[in-house]
C-alpha cells in the first residue's frame, strides 16, 4: 500500500471510530447513571426523526436534548421532571408511551372498541349459523 | 340477508381508509402541535447577530406583538421561504424578529447578504438552548407573540403567501394592527 493510501485509511478509521463514540460521550458518573440515561432516553421520541428514539438519533436537536437531559440528571432531576420538562416544551408527542387521558382515549381505548366490535359480529354470525341447523333438526325428525 | 353482512363491513372499511387517506392528505404528520399555544413565551435573551454586544430579550419585546421567525443558513426551506419574507416582512405592521438557530455568525450574516434581510433585528441562539424553550425542532418555524408576550400562534415550515394570508393576516388584525397586505 502507498503511504498516502495508508495514512488515507488510517485517517477514515480514526474519523469512524469518532463518529461511534461522539454519541455517547457524556461523562457520566458511574454506570448506573449511564444505565438510567440510556433507559430514559429510549423512552423519548426524537422531533426531527420521529421515528427514532432520542437515545440512537444523530440529529443535532437530539445531541442537545441528550446533553440538556444529562445536565438535568447530574442535577439531581428525576426522570418524571426530566419528561415533564420535555412535555411542557414539545407536547406529549415526545413520550413513546402517551399518558392516559381523555385526549387519549381514542388512542389507548380504540383497539378495544374494534375488538368488541368484531366479537360482537362473530357472535352475531355464529348465532345465525346455529339456527338453520336446529330447523333441520326438526326435519330428521319428522323423517324418523 | 347473507349478502349485507359483508357488504356493510366493505362500506365500512372503504369509509375507514378514505377517512385516512382524506386525513393524510389534509394532515402533516410529522408537525407536532406546540403545547405551547395560548402560554407566554419562555424567558429569552440573546445576543444581535449584527452587534453580538447588545442583546435583546423578552422584556424589551413587551408592549407590542411581534413575530419571531426561526431560520439558519443550513436551512434549505428558509431559503425558500425567504423570497416570501423579503417581499412579505415590511408589509405586517409588526417587527419581525430573526432568529438564528444554531448557526455560525459568519455563516449568518454571509446569508443574509446574499439573500437580504427583512428582519426589524436579528438574535442569535447559536446554542440552540433557548430554541429549546420554544420547543423549536426544525427550521424554518414563525412564531405570533402578543404585546403581553403570550405565543398565540407557531407555524411549522416555509411561510407561504397563503399560510400569511389564512393564518397569519386574520391573527394580526385581531391584534388591532394595520398590515398591508390585503386578503
Amino acid at each position: 500500500m502507498k503511504p498516502v493510501l495508508r495514512w488515507a485509511a488510517l485517517a477514515l478509521l480514526l474519523g469512524v471510530a469518532l463518529a461511534a463514540t461522539a454519541i455517547d460521550a457524556l461523562p457520566f458518573k458511574d454506570a448506573a447513571q449511564e444505565v438510567r440515561f440510556q433507559n430514559l432516553t429510549r423512552q423519548l421520541r426524537c422531533l426531527v426523526c420521529q421515528n427514532e428514539d432520542l437515545s440512537d438519533s444523530n440529529a443535532k436537536l437530539a445531541q442537545d436534548l441528550r446533553y440538556e437531559i444529562f445536565q438535568q440528571m447530574q442535577a439531581g432531576r428525576s426522570n418524571a421532571q426530566i419528561k415533564q420538562w420535555l412535555v411542557d416544551r414539545y407536547g406529549d408527542y415526545v413520550l413513546y408511551k402517551p399518558p392516559l387521558k381523555p385526549s387519549n382515549y381514542a388512542l389507548w381505548f380504540g383497539p378495544f372498541v374494534l375488538l368488541a366490535i368484531g366479537a360482537g359480529g362473530v357472535g352475531i354470525y355464529l348465532r345465525r349459523r346455529a339456527q338453520p341447523q336446529a330447523a333441520t333438526g326438526f326435519d330428521e325428525d319428522e323423517d324418523w | 340477508m347473507k349478502l349485507y353482512v359483508p357488504l356493510a363491513i366493505f362500506l365500512a372499511l372503504v369509509g375507514l381508509f378514505g377517512f385516512g387517506l382524506w386525513w393524510n392528505s389534509t394532515h402533516i404528520p410529522t408537525l407536532v402541535p406546540s403545547p405551547l399555544i395560548g402560554k407566554p413565551a419562555p424567558d429569552w435573551k440573546l445576543p444581535l447577530l449584527y452587534h453580538p454586544r447588545q442583546s435583546l430579550d423578552k422584556a424589551q419585546m413587551l408592549g407590542r406583538p411581534y413575530i419571531l421567525n426561526v431560520f439558519a443558513s443550513w436551512c434549505f426551506a428558509c431559503a425558500d421561504e425567504h423570497p416570501v419574507l423579503m417581499a412579505y416582512g415590511r408589509d405586517l405592521d409588526v417587527p419581525l424578529i430573526g432568529y438564528d438557530y444554531k448557526d455560525k455568525r459568519g455563516d449568518a450574516l454571509a446569508w443574509l447578504a446574499k439573500h437580504g434581510d427583512p428582519y426589524t433585528q436579528v438574535v442569535a441562539d447559536e446554542s440552540g438552548r433557548t430554541a429549546i424553550n420554544f420547543g423549536v425542532y426544525g427550521a424554518p418555524e414563525t412564531y405570533l407573540i402578543d404585546a403581553r408576550g403570550i405565543i398565540l400562534w407557531k407555524h411549522i415550515g416555509p411561510l407561504t403567501p397563503h399560510v400569511i394570508r389564512e393564518d397569519l393576516l386574520p391573527r394580526l388584525l385581531k391584534l388591532g394592527v394595520h398590515p398591508k397586505v390585503t386578503t
